[in-house]
């Protein structure tokens, strides 16, 4: 077995047995990303010296008996989160050569449990998209292609598009992401791997470049869900630089991994019966549900009834926010400035050459509906609607432990498909928003394979800050299906 | 007595609102933990947060809630157990975030009201609409190159407390005296300094004029007044401004005004059309600010006693209204006032406190920060005093040379033998040798010339240097001369 198809936890005992060093883990990582990121452009950033360096400072910890959490283990980091001293660009023109002279909480949580950073991988710019296709830094390729047409290039998902890709194609053994609205779910499902965006308020937001703050959360990314386990244990905790981090202990999430689901009660929501559900993402759903029900839960049909309204109003509050935290983008202290001939000038030009066109796009959006005249009408609707889903689920919690769903309208399509219209392309987190308008925890699980042999995924959505329960039934799920189908394009 | 102007149609009536800017006293900045001291370095006080990077994130500072709450229940206003911090959107080149967090739809302070006194000794209670949290932006600096703005960020982030006020005031001197108030309110709290000079304090001021018995007229705004004169200034010249369009047929705009301070005129810097769409909406960084009254009324309890308070005491204690005032407009000066009249009268330590010491620091352009000689010093003078050590004219000698030598009173009392003399004998030693130098005037006092009696008061003071008792001094003339 190559080094590079070891799990993180298999990696963990690799380390631990001496069957590798740290440095030697790391170098292969490195060699893949050498092999396939000119493919597949996952990592924006590769740094390799700092990433061996790390490995041996790992090597003599572990020599010593000092090993810490995760002390070798070699992760990607979504270009979205500070790193200090490295560049970190959010997938935008705009940020330029920006190099923190910070780190952010969640990597400085890694580091101090002895992780090794590869490098900064590729997103959709500033997080917004789907397909990450919108990165200034050009699209990620999907390391998975369809049994019948395997030249077709197909996105990972976005916007952590580049982590799902770098963690399927074995360029990281995990990797951070952040979720606004799907963002770590969707790219998961379509990469094949598992991800989970905790509860809000699990991880800390500060040093993550901000897109819509009420929703954003950090997350990782890794091949199975025990090792997103063991990943989430070290970014959490309580972080009194976010005010919105709560100050709860952080469980041992890899207990509950193994936990199993007798006498769990799993809601059903009749309202993602969309119309429309492509049959063989219905057939994925009940096989799900059967499983679960094999191994001793309850399944429980249950109503949202205003999940129907999560999009619309997603994609209000979203843009409203990202207005607002992307103003700070105009060219005075840090990043890309156009010179203008005043001030005016000098923001207009900034911010059109140094914004994408779906930045842009959602920056608009969201200075119309907070505009004067329609606030009322958009923002504080949308906010009236998000009171209303998140009660849908406070209900549905006096009747079930956990949720599942599936984890996409779709499995993964192709980089020159669905381009035209922004709106098919905000569907595709139709089954995800939810989560985030209310705060909760939701895991995504490679479950099976649709009739093109590409991946396709379950949900698991949990009460908030129960992310424990969430990974038993993931886990299950996981057992269940035994997903051992493999991309075509892996180091 | 109302204040009107007088204009061609006949008297007008000026109605005044006042926004104040109060910069909080505190260590920190509103959100982050970077220092707020006055007149550092350019961009020396600036952290991640108040630059607006990329991830970073406020943090609220409690000390900064504290004193908005201290100056709330100086105000006598409704504390908020709820309030929220609202971003209010729009470009600055020194507003790094893009927007201002500032307590838009919930403020932490609720009404209130203030009370002022004005020069005829007359009061009037003036209402206050709210007081919010926001935080400062920066500072753009045009003029240190020929085409470049440079940026301060030093006061981006330090937080303000923005007093509004009701639209109660109807003169000049009423917005003057309000102002006053409050600066005297917040610095006997400590929750703002009230340095004017150097921007802790600048008021927006709202001016409409009506005739008498109307309904409220279109309003201006005067920006960033930044001084008690030029507040009373522009209230006249923008009123004055204003009954000139309506008496010429105009209509007055509702707009945005600057108050042009060297040609004492108000002039037109925004109009609402083109005012900012500010897009305000809930802050989602941070949570709404939850007080527990607990804490509130602990605050309540430690608030120190505050001017009117003191005043009253004053009063009782038998002072007169004026200078129970004049003691307490300061807080310094009550303090010191109070350090001198300890265990001693009170009226005779006012008397000495408004009368020779405010002479010394008027004459010595000093402060009451920095006094001329200090309130245990003035205190054991006034001891002297009573006991009859000293004369009310020796004290005053001594009061001077306390201001040359620092020196405590009864140390120059002694070196300088300035006790007061109240031996009989020897005044009547210094009476019977004057008398008989002045053989000629003692006949004219004794055929009927009274008014001679100070001559001889004077001579014999004189005889003593200045240390004879004045009383047994009159005593012993009036019998020796009978």
């Amino acid at each position: 077995m190559r080094p590079t198809d070891l799990t993180l936890a298999e990696g963990l005992e690799a380390l631990d047995k001496r069957e590798i060093s740290a440095v030697e883990l790391t170098q292969s990582f490195l060699d893949a990303i050498e092999r396939l990121n000119p493919r597949l452009n996952a990592y924006i950033t590769v740094t390799g010296e700092a990433a061996l360096a790390d490995a041996a400072a790992s090597d003599a910890r572990r020599a010593k008996g000092e090993a810490r959490a995760l002390d070798g283990i070699p992760l990607g980091i979504k270009d979205l989160f500070c790193t200090e001293g490295t560049r970190t660009t959010a997938g935008s023109n705009i940020l330029g050569g920006f190099v923190p002279p910070y780190e952010s909480t969640v990597s400085a949580n890694l580091k101090r449990d002895g992780a090794v950073f590869l490098g900064k991988l590729n997103l959709d710019e500033f997080a917004m998209g789907s397909s990450n296709q919108t990165s200034a830094f050009g699209p990620v390729e999907n390391p998975w292609s369809r049994a019948n047409d395997p030249e077709k290039r197909l996105v990972p998902g976005g916007s952590s598009g580049g982590s799902a890709a770098a963690v399927a194609a074995r360029l990281a053994m995990g990797a951070t992401a952040t979720d606004t609205g799907g963002s770590i779910r969707q790219p998961a499902a379509f990469c094949g791997i598992a991800g989970i965006k905790p509860t809000y308020g699990r991880c800390s937001r500060w040093g993550i470049v901000a897109f819509a703050s009420s929703l954003d959360q950090a997350g990782p990314v890794a091949r199975t869900v025990e090792d997103n386990a063991i990943l989430l244990r070290s970014m959490a905790g309580h972080d009194p630089k976010d005010s919105t981090s709560a100050n709860l202990p952080v469980p041992d999430f890899q207990a509950a991994v193994g936990r199993g689901v007798k006498g769990l009660r799993i809601g059903v929501p009749a309202e993602y019966r969309l119309d429309g559900l492509a049959p063989e993402i219905a057939a994925l759903w009940d096989q799900g549900l059967d499983w679960l029900r094999a191994e001793g839960a309850e399944i429980v049909p249950i109503s949202l009834p205003h999940a129907q309204y999560a999009l619309p109003t997603y994609y209000v509050v979203a843009p409203a926010e990202a207005s607002s935290n992307l103003a700070r983008y105009d060219g005075v202290r840090f990043g890309l400035r156009e010179n203008g001939s005043d001030l005016k000038d000098l923001y207009e030009r900034t911010r059109a050459r140094g914004f994408g066109a779906e930045v842009r796009r959602r920056i608009m959006i969201g200075t119309y509906v907070l505009s004067a005249g329609y606030y009322d009408a958009y923002y504080l609707k949308a906010q009236k609607v998000r009171a209303l889903i998140r009660r849908d689920f406070e209900l549905a919690w006096g009747k079930v432990d956990a949720i599942v769903t599936p984890a996409t309208p779709s499995a993964a399509f192709a980089m020159d498909e669905k381009q035209d219209d922004p709106v098919t392309m905000y569907l595709n987190d139709v089954f995800t928003v939810t989560a985030n308008l209310a705060g909760l925890p939701g895991l995504a699980v490679p479950a099976g394979l649709d009739g093109q042999g590409l991946p396709l995924g379950l949900q698991v959505i949990g009460r908030a800050f129960d992310e424990e329960t969430v990974f038993a039934v993931g886990g299950a799920i996981e057992r269940a299906a035994g997903f051992t189908a493999k991309p075509g394009m892996m180091a | 007595m109302s204040y009107t102007i007088e204009g061609e149609t006949g008297p007008w009536e000026v109605v005044i609102g006042l926004e104040v800017h109060a910069q909080v006293t505190s260590h920190a900045k509103l959100f982050s933990g970077a220092a707020t001291a006055f007149g550092a370095e350019p961009n020396s006080q600036v952290s991640f947060v108040d630059a607006g990077f990329p991830g970073m994130l406020p943090v609220i500072n409690e000390a900064c809630i504290a004193q908005a709450v201290r100056t709330g229940l100086g105000l006598n206003a409704e504390i908020h157990l709820w309030s929220r911090f609202d971003r209010k959107n729009y470009f600055y080149a020194d507003l790094p975030q893009g927007y201002q967090i500032s307590q838009y739809a919930h403020p932490i302070v609720g009404k209130g009201e203030v009370e002022v006194t004005l020069a005829d000794g007359s009061t009037k209670t003036i209402g206050i609409t709210r007081l919010h949290l926001e935080q400062d932006a920066g500072k753009s600096l045009h003029d240190q190159h020929p085409t470049k703005s440079f940026i301060d960020l030093n006061r981006s982030g330090v937080a303000l407390m923005e007093i509004v006020s009701e639209p109660d005031m109807r003169s000049p001197e009423e917005a003057g005296a309000y102002l006053a108030k409050l600066r005297q309110i917040m610095r006997y709290l400590g929750t703002c300094d009230g340095n004017m000079d150097e921007g802790s304090m600048r008021a927006d001021v709202n001016v409409s004029v009506r005739k008498a018995g109307e309904g409220f007229r279109t309003r201006c705004e005067v920006k960033n007044v930044n001084s008690i004169r030029f507040v009373m200034q522009a209230v006249e010249a923008e009123a004055r401004r204003q009954i000139e369009v309506w008496e010429s047929g105009g209509t007055v705009e509702q707009e945005t005004r600057l108050f042009d301070t060297a040609r004492g005129v108000t002039r037109s810097m925004r109009s609402k059309e083109d005012a900012h769409d500010y897009r305000y909406f809930p802050d989602p960084d941070l949570p709404p600010l939850v007080l527990e009254q607990s804490w509130v009324e602990q605050l309540k309890a430690s608030l120190p006693e505050l001017p009117d308070q003191r005043r009253a005491r004053y009063v009782a204690m038998g002072l007169s209204p004026y200078d129970a005032h004049v003691l307490t407009i300061e807080r310094e000066t009550a303090t010191f006032f109070e350090t001198v009249a300890k265990g001693r009268d009170a009226k005779v330590a006012a008397n000495w406190v408004t009368g020779d010491f405010f002479a010394a620091l008027n004459r010595l352009k000093r402060d009451i920060s920095d006094p001329p000689v200090t309130a245990e010093h003035l205190g054991e003078l006034l001891d002297l005093l009573a006991d009859k050590t000293l004369s009310g004219a020796l004290a005053k000698q001594v009061f001077e040379a306390m201001i040359e030598t620092g020196q405590a009173p009864s140390v120059i009392v002694e070196e300088r033998g300035l006790r007061q003399v109240t031996d009989t004998g020897a005044i009547e030693a210094a009476v019977d040798a004057i008398m008989a130098a002045n053989a000629d005037k003692v006949a004219e006092y004794r055929s009927g010339k009274e008014k001679l009696f100070g001559f001889f008061v004077g001579q014999t003071m004189k005889a003593m240097a200045g240390k004879g008792n004045p009383a047994l001094v009159n005593e012993v003339l009036k019998k020796k001369l009978a």
